[in-house]
């Protein structure tokens, strides 16, 4: 058996618990994901997707259950830099331009300036925003905050990207341009990705497999495999993603179903 | 070709949709910027208007409480100050008098004004630094522990209660008898920046606490999945997230250390400074009313100048990040 990315076992998170406001954010959840993978968690508001994804970063405890990444445990992985995040808000640091803000990580890791440097251009390049290096965030759109967002969790090369609804706040058409962006990133850099959504079609347009969560308590219901091969600009229009889209919504609508 | 034509054929020559759209944005921005530098003459000439109708007012006010015998025209009634030269000095004897000397072939009045307002400044500015540091420690040491923000917080404010002018002579004396620890002389006017700081640290400590927690959770988060220490959050997350929260609060230490500074000498009765000055001409008012008048004038622009410096630094520090001041 090789190695999983992240291997999650029995995870129950309770917030609050022993108090009136005692909310069971997940139950019992099992997660396999091999490294390589583009998985998307998707489901009702509530299901606790992204509470998933911090646990599996360790930005919080799980209550119950064990958690391992490529054999280490969360908290280590975490101590070891192995996690790139990305939020819905771009998270950028407006006093910074865009070049230091991709730097942070890697000021923070200790690189020397002249390695931080070179490597925020290969970046930029990565993401096709060299020109805009001495930019400040400010005076970039919300496609290109989200771009420099990617760039920056990827700087130092982090084994898992885990990103929680990043393009939730574009609009249609720069969402499905980021999408497409993606993609080429993930396939040039083959980064294990764990990618929290609301859309159907975007979970199931960049993913290996979609992974639908139920709500109350929140659990995994259904893993779907997606096999669409290599995306172009006509996988969008095809049979087969129309139909799994479709397979998407009906494991989403069983699951509101059975609220 | 042209700075905009070149930067039309940048635009035309960008495939990138999102890119493009933003390169237009931008371009128009910098158009903005010119209407910005107009902005700035126009505020300059409000504030020069508004000074010369200060003149105008203060000397029409005269000018009428002398022709009509210091009554109200038409509706009657005494005016609620005497128009006589000696409560309200011609604005053209004030004018003149900062180029008078005191005494014949000695100082004149603007050259003893400046060096009484250097000798203030230097107390505020130390006492702003020193409130300034002791703020901010305050705040990070809050920020640090919630217990000690429940516990310390009540008598921070508490301590603001406390009138500081009662306080003032005690410092001084202190200042003279209990400081010999130091590895410096203590001076009477380091007491009177003492007196400054005590006005200066607590709007900074409770706007800084403000914004050192100003930063988003997402943030925070980031920060932790990259296994930050709590001292690199501090640093280049918390620190510049809190400036656009600081800058009012500084603005606002600074005038207060000019005050406390002045207050503090006219309470301690320190000499050499600009409330020293005040006073002296104060008492000498019938043998030279101008002289107190042109010595607030002093004072009030050494107010302006602290709250200009303060100004031109938030502008500067955050200009580029594409927000105003909260």
């Amino acid at each position: 058996m090789t190695e999983c990315a992240v291997r999650a076992e029995g995870i129950t998170k309770i917030f609050n618990q022993g108090r009136p406001n005692e909310v069971c954010a997940l139950t019992d959840v099992d997660l396999a994901i091999e490294p390589g993978e583009f998985v998307s968690l998707i489901g009702p508001s509530g299901c606790g997707k992204s509470t998933l994804l911090r646990v599996i970063a360790s930005l919080t405890e799980p209550t119950e259950g064990q958690i391992s990444v490529y054999g280490k445990t969360a908290e280590q992985a975490r101590l070891d830099r192995d996690y790139g995040m990305a939020f819905q808000h771009s998270g950028l640091f407006d006093w910074r331009s865009v070049s230091r803000n991709i730097e942070l990580p890697l000021e923070l890791m200790g690189w020397s300036k002249d390695k931080r440097q070179k490597r925020a251009g290969e970046m930029l390049e990565l993401v096709k925003l060299g020109q805009f290096a001495n930019h400040h965030p400010a005076e970039l759109s919300g496609g290109m905050r989200q771009r420099v967002a990617i760039a920056r969790a990827l700087s130092f090369n982090p084994s898992l990207l885990l990103m929680d609804e990043p393009f939730g706040a574009l609009d249609e058409m720069t969402r499905e341009h980021m999408q497409t962006e993606l993609l080429r990133i993930w396939s040039e850099t083959g980064t294990t990705v764990v990618f929290v959504t609301h859309s159907i079609p975007e979970s199931v347009y960049l993913s290996t497999r979609v992974v639908v969560m139920s709500a109350r308590p929140g659990r995994i219901s259904t893993e779907i495999p997606v096999d669409l091969g290599g995306r172009n600009a006509d996988t969008r229009e095809s049979p087969g993603f129309f139909a799994k889209i479709t397979e998407v919504r009906e494991a989403l609508r069983a699951v509101e179903g059975a609220e | 070709m042209s700075r905009l034509e070149e930067q039309l054929a940048e635009i035309a020559a960008t495939e990138d949709p999102i890119v493009r759209d933003q390169m237009i944005a931008l371009a128009v921005k910098r158009q903005d910027r010119r209407q910005r530098l107009r902005d700035g003459v126009r505020k300059t000439l409000v504030f020069v208007f508004f000074v010369i109708g200060l003149g105008l007012l203060y000397t029409g006010y005269k000018a009428m409480g002398q022709s009509t015998g210091d009554r109200w025209p038409i509706i009657g009634g005494e005016l609620p100050v005497k128009t006589n030269d000696l409560i309200m000095p011609p604005l053209w004897d004030i004018v003149t008098s900062f180029g008078k000397p005191l005494q014949a072939g000695g100082q004149t009045l603007a050259g003893l004004i400046w060096t009484s307002g250097m000798f203030t400044l230097r107390e505020a500015t130390a006492g702003f630094v020193a409130g300034v540091v002791i703020g901010l420690s305050i705040a990070i040491l809050l920020l640090r522990s919630r217990l000690l923000e429940r516990g310390l917080l009540p008598y921070v404010i508490a301590s603001q209660t406390i009138p500081f002018v009662a306080i003032a002579p005690i410092v001084i004396i202190w200042g003279r008898k209990n400081l010999d620890f130091l590895p410096w002389d203590w001076q009477d006017w380091q007491s009177v920046s003492l007196i400054a700081t005590y006005l200066t640290f607590f709007p900074v400590a409770v706007s800084g606490l403000r914004g050192l927690k100003s930063p988003e959770p997402e943030a925070l988060e980031l920060m932790d999945s990259y296994a930050a220490s709590w001292g690199q959050t501090l640093w280049r997350l918390r620190f510049p997230a809190s400036l656009p929260y600081l800058f009012p609060a500084l603005r606002l230490a600074a005038t207060a250390s000019v005050v406390g500074a002045i207050v503090g000498e006219i309470s301690a009765g320190v000499r050499g400074g600009l409330g020293r000055l005040i006073l002296d001409f104060a008492g000498k008012y019938t043998t030279g009313p101008e002289r107190l008048y042109a010595s607030i004038i002093g004072a009030a622009v050494l107010g302006l100048f602290v709250v200009g410096v303060i100004g031109q630094t938030e502008r500067f520090v955050l200009s580029r990040r594409g927000q105003e001041a909260v």
